[in-house]
């Protein structure tokens, strides 16, 4: 291992892959920030580029696009409610309020050091286990994965405020319903098309999440004309920049555990990086308890923290199926797979055999990209937050735009515009009778696995549910899954006093 | 002398534009039904660079509309009819299994079939340690009981991996309605099904797999293409252990409906060129592609052939058992 760390180092740091490093982070960062546009888009658009690049140089590249993107995504979470990609999405819960509390300058800042710390943290894990982490992908089969999604769906109850609990499971429920709009990824058959060829790749998660948070809150904000808070406008000083002893003692923990809980996601082909971060949030916040100052919700520090470093460090861990296994875990990899092969290389088991300066080259990059990000991010904040200055009349027509626009640059479909607004206006009057959204982002993100995953299975155990003790690590799951609903359900009795 | 000035002047004057608007190929459009960086996009554009870099097109410029399996990418196709000339629609098998799918409403003899270029083969594919040492015994241990081997497939049902192993229990004298076929999202994700033991066996077109494959991490029975493949000289094709039959999954082009004749002669005669140019040797050597050579009326006969093929196959998933 240390000799293919000297290869890696020695071809990472060559003048022209540093260079290779910084304008990967760069694009990545700054398309991260563009609401609607993500990593997908951000990579493939690489692809023609590295053509003229040798291997080692073309995956540092799109590797720094990737990872720049999730850095970057925050960015619009924060400050404008809208995700960056989808995996941010949960940042609004947390990040939103802060902006709106006046510390833009404090979420950004946290999110920006989270963001380090987990891809920091994922890539020594990358470098000193990858090939032994190609066992976990490997281990996890449709069982598995339907038990993982089955356990993720109990986040619900700590994605709901006080008193919310049935009416988070009927938003849960409502999201899952969402997701079988389109073709059932079993039979291929159409469902709820109405006819509709738009509606046959069914609706995007990024669509739900920018109508239901982004552009629901323009749309309240005319409504209800919500006047800003006085403190909003006087935002960042330098010095929210600096983490203050407490706050890091704070979020530091919450950062270790959702490194490792997003890497480890990552790390299986399939779930990825939004899986991710709903489930680091919703983690913390049982971890937190219901004392926490102040509530999720409300503009926690550690809402902030978790989700950003999970999805860094789950973005990191997908390059673990990538580059031992040569099987790509999302649409990102997916594409990095095809550009690799383009130039000849067959990632699998034999890449650090034959090519160690690409594997081990792009970990090292790693190290260097996240750096980097950091200092790139950073100084910018100030910067950023300032766009809150911006005169309401002024800036929520300008957000409504990037939400249009962000959704129809991805699709160039007219269609997509439409469902948008529908949907931004049932979220409008689902929010007035006191129903939370953050529910139905969970229930639509695992909707659609949890069905595949399930019909899946059952085909393979022919209609059987021995999977569920059979298969060791779905027993464990499941018996988590058992003990998360009856702890959650023995505390909401005791609460209430039933 | 006046004479010859205005029969010249007539003919410039009625010839030009008419010159013009056949497509000339200084400027050619891409169009990808498909996402960036997924196969469709990636022949494209190594076809349009290959070209620009032979020096057959001055110019050429890419356009992807994904959207519902290539369905949306087909519609705006139809809605250019009269607009452009010089457009071509990038394609492969699965165009032939949605103009049998009603849902869509989409034939492709709507469009103008100009050629394949490369093309891709069905396989049965089990892992390495599998018990079956070659097809003769996965073919005896399917006899026993058909339904006792399940295959794991990059599509969905019904759509082509499901159809290579329905081609395959046809051609064994099985009733492919007894194929247990189980569909994962992608061809990679089958992959990863079948390394990790998930399913014993795999049918899927050979790019699927192609890095396992030569990792030896999983073996093909057999290859349902003409001829042994270059980069796998060691396994058999079904036709040579008597099973008659061939899939292939091809990428190729299609141009706007009721192409000219003259037009659709001169882009089959680019596609020939295309195909002996360098630039596009070495992108195909780059990717492990396989040239396909069908072009203008006979690619529409062969699509007309293999669209019987895969009805028969379609109908005979869907017979009673």
């Amino acid at each position: 291992m240390f000799e293919g760390l000297d290869i890696g180092i020695q071809t990472a740091f060559t003048p022209f892959n540093v260079l290779m490093v910084m304008t990967g982070c760069f694009a990545g960062t700054f398309v991260g920030m563009l609401p609607g546009l993500g990593p997908a888009t951000a990579v493939a658009l690489m692809v023609p580029v590295t053509y003229s690049l040798d291997p080692a140089a073309a995956l540092i590249l799109m590797a720094g696009v990737y990872y720049g993107a999730a850095f970057g995504g925050s960015t619009s979470s924060i400050l404008i409610n809208a995700p960056g990609d989808s995996s941010s999405a949960v940042t609004t819960f947390d990040g939103y309020p802060l902006a709106r509390q006046g510390r833009a300058g404090k979420a950004l800042a946290i999110a920006a050091w989270a963001s380090f710390s987990g891809g920091m943290l994922s890539a020594g894990a990358l470098l000193f286990a990858a090939p032994l982490l190609s066992i976990v992908a490997l281990s996890f089969q449709s069982p598995d994965y339907f038990v993982l999604m089955l356990m993720g769906l109990t986040a619900v109850s700590a994605l709901s405020g006080p008193g919310q609990v049935l009416r988070s499971y009927a938003m849960a429920i409502l999201g899952m319903m969402l997701a079988t709009i389109g073709t059932d990824g079993i039979s291929g058959v159409p469902r709820l098309t109405f006819g509709q060829l738009e509606l046959i790749d069914g609706l995007s998660f990024l669509l739900i999440a920018m109508a239901t948070y982004a552009l629901a809150e323009v749309l309240l904000v005319v409504l209800q004309n919500k006047a800003p808070p006085e403190n909003a406008v006087h935002t960042t000083h330098l010095r929210d920049l600096v983490l203050e002893r407490n706050e890091i003692r704070e979020i530091a923990p919450a950062i270790g555990r959702h490194s490792l809980l997003g890497f480890f996601i990552g790390v299986l082909p399939g779930a990825g990086a939004t899986l991710a971060s709903f489930l680091s949030y919703a983690v913390e916040k049982k971890f937190a308890g219901a004392g926490a100052r102040p509530p999720f919700g409300h503009g926690n520090l550690r809402g902030v923290a978790a989700p950003e470093s999970a999805n860094n460090a789950a973005s990191t861990g997908a390059f673990v199926p990538l580059l031992t296994l040569g099987i790509p875990g999302s649409g990102t990899t997916a594409i990095m797979l095809g550009a690799l092969i383009a130039h000849g290389l067959q990632p699998g088991p034999r890449l650090y055999v034959d090519h160690p300066e690409v594997f081990w080259s792009v970990i090292v990059s790693m190290f260097l990209g996240n750096l980097m990000l950091l200092v790139i991010n950073l100084p910018m904040t100030p910067w950023l937050a300032r766009l809150l200055r911006v005169p309401q009349p002024v800036l929520m027509p300008v957000v409504m735009m990037f939400c249009l626009l962000g959704v129809y640059l991805v699709s160039f479909d007219a269609m997509d515009i439409l469902v948008m607004i529908i949907i931004a206006v049932a979220a409008v009057a689902l929010r007035w009778l006191q129903f939370p959204l953050a529910p139905l982002l969970l229930g639509f993100v695992l909707g659609g696995y949890l069905e595949d995953n399930l019909q899946r299975t059952l085909i393979l155990y022919d209609g059987g549910w021995q999977f569920l003790w059979e298969r060791p690590a779905s027993l464990v799951m499941a018996v988590a899954t058992l003990v998360f609903v009856g702890w959650s359900l023995l505390r909401r009795n005791q609460a209430t006093g039933l | 002398m006046l004479e010859r000035l205005l029969v010249t002047l007539v003919v410039w004057v009625f010839c030009a534009p008419a010159a013009h608007a056949s497509a000339s190929p200084e400027e050619l459009h891409f169009l990808i039904p498909g996402g960036a960086g997924g196969g469709w996009d990636t022949t494209a554009r190594a076809a349009g660079a290959a070209l620009l870099s032979a020096g057959l097109v001055a110019q050429v410029s890419y356009e992807n509309r994904s959207g519902a399996g290539g369905a949306k990418g087909f519609a705006y196709m139809l809605d250019r009819r009269a607009r452009s000339e010089a457009v071509l629609m990038v394609s492969s098998t699965p165009i032939l299994v949605r103009t049998l799918r009603p849902e869509f409403q989409q034939n492709w003899r709507q469009l103008t079939p100009v050629g394949a270029v490369i093309g891709d083969f069905g396989a049965l594919m089990v892992r390495a340690d599998a018990p079956w040492p070659n097809l003769e015994e996965l073919i005896k241990a399917l006899q026993c009981n058909p339904r006792s081997i399940k295959f794991a497939g990059g599509s969905n049902r019904g759509d082509l991996d499901h159809l290579i192993l329905a081609a395959a229990f046809e051609a064994f004298g099985l009733s492919p309605r007894d194929a247990r076929y189980v569909p994962y999202g992608a061809g990679g994700a089958a992959t990863l099904a079948l390394l990790s033991g998930e399913t014993p066996a795999m049918a899927a077109t050979i790019g699927d797999a192609m890095g396992p494959i030569q990792d030896s991490a999983i073996r093909v029975l057999a290859v349902a293409s003409p001829e042994r493949l270059q980069q796998l000289p060691d396994v058999p094709t079904f036709n040579e252990l008597g099973f008659d039959f061939e899939f292939l999954n091809w990428r190729g082009f299609f141009a706007v409906p009721d192409l000219e004749q003259a037009t659709l002669h001169e882009w089959t005669s680019l596609l020939e060129a295309l195909s002996r140019a360098p630039a596009w040797q070495q992108e195909m050597q780059r990717h492990g592609w396989i040239p396909v050579t069908h072009r203008g009326p006979e690619f529409a006969a062969y699509l007309d052939r293999q669209e019987i093929q895969i009805r028969r196959l379609l109908k005979a998933l869907e017979a009673p058992r």
